[in-house]
């Protein structure tokens, strides 16, 4: 049987009773070996966005009219599959990958289309290949706008030469540096600089009929360029080559493995766990499946609770906790748990898809446990308890924590004088706040 | 399986402002001298011996003689009502409106049901019944109120918090209201909170600077055990800031006349003698409050604080009282018939002690709501059934005076 130790590792937070008859791989890669069972309603692809935008720009509306709705849908459909997944390691996975490739809205006037880069570049990949999934997010709007890509001109191209324009190299330094090989590699500055020459022409066409990414030739710089000692022909096909290089690389391998690990097991990997890890990952060809469910291999993975919840795994572990899952087809209703969920991603420091830098939120424990945040919680958990009409604040203690609720939080329940203050007590527990 | 609920979440902040007539209501015909009912939840059971004590019991001392406090007239004593009872010296402003007959305590009471789980009885002292129902008594009240006058305003229910509290749940509409920084929990809690988290290297000790950070004392950060001063939390009163709001709003010509409030920290199962200054203080100071900022309309206001059962008469092993039976109730207003005790004594003689432990009930306490009801809030008493299930409490008279 899974334990609700793994439920809780390796999911979204226990919700009822269900503890499915699998030893912990099994139920791992039950939920990666079948189709993604996410749905998505009242949402668009990117190109629909992108002609929203191109609208707002052209007349010059003011204030995101356009835009708007479409992130609250957005919003309202993904966190509806945060709040009822029954595949919740496979949803981890999605918003751990999405992390691993941040888009951020603090820049780059990514909001109408920061959720399709998450349905479009990140989802369908997390069962394939890395390299695929890094080819999807390096093509796709999103990342080419966040990170100025769509903006970057090869100097010595016709398009540069005409207008004295040049390298951006932002998103060539964070491929290298966050996304891939990372500075364990050895690349030097010549290395970005010449990758982001590689890169040069990958940007967005917002003219097109449907607008999204563009190869555009004559802002590629010309001539072949080297990377870490490889070289790689012009045009388009360099930077897929580059791409396919660093996407396959030992060193990337090793990177990603220490990120997993980092995030499910420990905030110290140990190096026998990520070996293990990135030796899959190597043997497989970057197989995310294979590397995702190996994950259960490690010790770390039957240990009591290793983690500690950031606010959006807390936030996500309390609402599913209290079943307030209910979905509302309303994608404005500010009393959805959609929007309960959002508003408390913010409240609690770490609001949606508004990651400060491109690495990302922290997966550390010392980065969440700020004093304000802790007592933020508590207040947040508080405010959400009161909502509990019915339930036995024990059933739920017992349901959502099993062998690792401690006596002295079921002491404090039993003697809490009212529901709110018994649950609040659950959520406030040092238990709780791991998984 | 799941259970999956429409749950309306948040967002209640402010379905009313001060001062606004944003409630629908029925013409201008609404009358400043419409009766004014309010109930206030005090969560956790409240020790009724404990806030009026018996002290002309010839058996109170051998039961919890620790939990006492000295006698009216000596240095810190409670205030006298009468030379059998004496109220807590934190209660001063209700010793003034007893005073003034304006207070009414009524002793050994509880609820129909014998529950002696906080949330089930709860449940039940809301739900009215002995059961726990969809809505609560004061909801039906207002539907049942508002089909019988056709001169008033309908639909004219308040809970005041972030939340509505199941016995204004239901049929009729009601507004809710909680002003800003009314949103977290009691010094109590946060001091439990703080214990439980005591050891951990990481959440310990960022909740204890987040505690002092935030104006609470070393003790209630600090420790397990409650000290005298403990559970006092930083200046601001939340419940009389509710309090306050909630008796401007009812004062309003066009406002609400029905509103719920609550207050917590009743559950004194440790260190009872120190840790109910703090909620008996916020009692107090609440109901002023409300005479204050009702003005004219406290005339004709009934307040009603009730808790869902009483302690222990026996002081456990931890200077405390457990979950018990019999209580006090207190009935409040300007056109009560108080500055006497209600109820009828069960004394405390071993053998008149519910269950050989608790005070045992003489009185039900719907029997006192439905009284305020049919009396002040002038409910026809065959209504009393849809508000009541079940066994039908007799309605107390003479709560109110007649005007």
């Amino acid at each position: 049987m899974v334990s609700l130790g793994t439920i809780n590792r390796f999911g979204l937070g226990a919700s009822g009773p269900e503890q499915p008859l699998l030893s912990i791989k099994d139920w791992l890669a039950s939920q990666l070996h079948t189709t993604d069972k996410a749905s998505f309603t009242g949402v668009g692809s990117c190109a629909d966005a992108l002609i929203m935008l191109r609208t707002q720009r052209t007349n010059k509306m003011q204030g995101d009219p356009l835009i708007k709705p479409i992130f609250q849908a957005e919003v309202t459909t993904q966190l509806n599959n945060v709040l009822t997944s029954q595949q919740p390691f496979r949803e981890r996975l999605a918003w751990f990958w999405f992390n691993h490739f941040t888009v951020s809205l603090r820049q780059g006037s990514t909001r109408g289309i920061v959720g399709a880069y998450m349905r479009e570049a990140i989802r369908p990949h997390i069962t394939g290949r890395f390299v695929d999934m890094l080819v999807a997010v390096m093509q796709h709007p999103a990342m080419l706008m966040y990170l100025d890509n769509a903006s970057s001109i090869g100097p010595s191209s016709p398009v540069g030469k005409r207008y004295h324009r040049g390298l951006n190299e932002n998103l060539a330094r964070e491929c290298l540096e966050l996304h891939t090989v990372s500075p364990a590699a050895g690349y030097t500055q010549a290395d970005v600089t010449s990758f982001a020459a590689i890169l040069t022409g990958w940007t967005v066409d917002m003219k097109a009929g449907r607008p999204g990414f563009a190869f555009q030739p004559g802002k590629h710089e010309p001539g072949e360029k080297t990377v870490m000692g490889q070289t790689f022909p012009e045009g388009e096909v360099g930077g897929l080559q580059a791409l396919h290089f660093l996407g396959t690389h030992p060193a990337t391998y090793r990177h990603i493995a220490t990120k997993l690990v980092t995030h499910f097991i420990s905030d110290t990997p140990s190096p026998q766990d990520v070996s293990h890890i990135s030796g899959v990952l190597h043997d497989t060809g970057g197989d995310l499946t294979m590397a995702s469910v190996a994950l259960a291999d490690l010790p770390g993975a039957q240990r009591p609770p290793g983690k500690f919840r950031s606010p959006m795994d807390y936030a996500t572990a309390v609402m599913r906790a209290l079943s307030l899952q209910d979905i509302s087809t309303q994608p404005d209703d500010p009393h959805s748990s959609s929007h309960t969920l959002f508003s408390a991603f913010a409240a609690l420091g770490q609001p949606l898809w508004t990651a400060p830098l491109p690495n990302g939120w922290s997966d550390l424990a010392t980065d969440w446990a700020a004093p304000a945040d802790m007592l933020a919680r508590t207040d947040w958990a508080w405010r959400m308890a009161a909502h509990v009409r019915s339930e036995d604040p024990m059933d739920i203690a017992h349901a959502t924590l099993g062998p690792a609720l401690r006596q002295s939080t079921v002491t404090a329940m039993r003697q809490a004088g009212a529901r709110q203050d018994a649950l609040t007590l659950l959520f406030s527990s040092p238990e709780f706040q791991r998984r | 399986m799941k259970i999956h609920r429409r749950t309306a979440l948040l967002g209640v902040a402010a379905s009313w402002t001060l001062g606004s007539t944003s409630l629908a209501l029925a013409g201008q015909t609404a009358n400043l001298n419409d009766p004014r009912f309010i109930v206030i939840i005090l969560r956790g059971a409240l020790d009724g011996m404990a806030a009026v004590t018996p002290y002309g019991d010839p058996y109170l001392a051998s039961h919890r003689s620790p939990l006492l406090l000295p006698e009216p007239g000596q240095e810190h004593g409670m205030f006298d009502l009468g030379g059998f009872y004496g109220l807590h010296p934190a209660l001063a402003g209700m010793h003034e409106l007893y005073t003034q007959g304006q207070l009414l305590p009524i002793h050994a009471v509880a609820g129909h049901y014998r529950s002696r789980s906080h949330f089930e009885a709860q449940d039940y002292l809301e739900s009215g019944a002995d059961e726990r129902m969809a809505s609560g008594w004061l909801n039906r009240a207002v539907m049942a109120l508002s089909h019988s006058q056709t001169s008033g305003p309908d639909g004219y229910g308040l809970a005041m918090g972030l939340t509505v509290p199941l016995l204004l749940r239901g049929k009729a509409r009601v507004g809710s209201y909680a002003p800003a920084g009314s949103h977290h929990p009691d010094a109590d809690l946060y001091n439990q909170i703080a214990a439980l988290n005591a050891n951990d290297p990481l959440t310990g000790p960022a909740l204890r600077s987040a505690l002092k950070a935030r104006g609470f004392s070393e003790v209630v950060v600090g420790t397990r055990s409650h000290q005298p001063q403990a559970g006092k939390g930083p200046k601001r009163d939340t419940f009389t800031t509710l309090a306050t709001a909630a008796g401007q709003m009812m004062a309003n010509q066009k406002g609400p006349r029905i509103a719920a409030l609550e207050i917590g920290g009743w559950d004194t199962h440790a260190g009872q003698v120190g840790r109910l200054n703090g909620p008996l203080g916020q009692l107090d100071r609440g109901i002023v409050a409300l005479r204050d900022s009702l003005g004219a309309a406290w005339n004709h206001t009934a307040v009603l604080a009730m808790t869902e059962f009483g302690r222990t008469v026996r002081m456990n092993g931890t200077g405390g009282t457990d979950h018990g039976t019999g209580t006090i109730a207190f009935v409040a207003g300007g056109s009560v018939a108080g500055g006497r005790i209600g109820g009828t004594w069960p004394g405390l003689k071993p053998s008149q002690l519910f269950e050989n432990r608790d005070l045992a009930p003489t009185t039900d306490l719907r029997a006192v709501a439905a009284g305020l009801l049919c009396e002040h809030m002038r409910l026809p008493e065959h209504q009393l059934a849809q508000i009541f299930p079940g066994e039908l409490p007799t309605p107390l008279s003479g709560l109110t005076r007649v005007t």
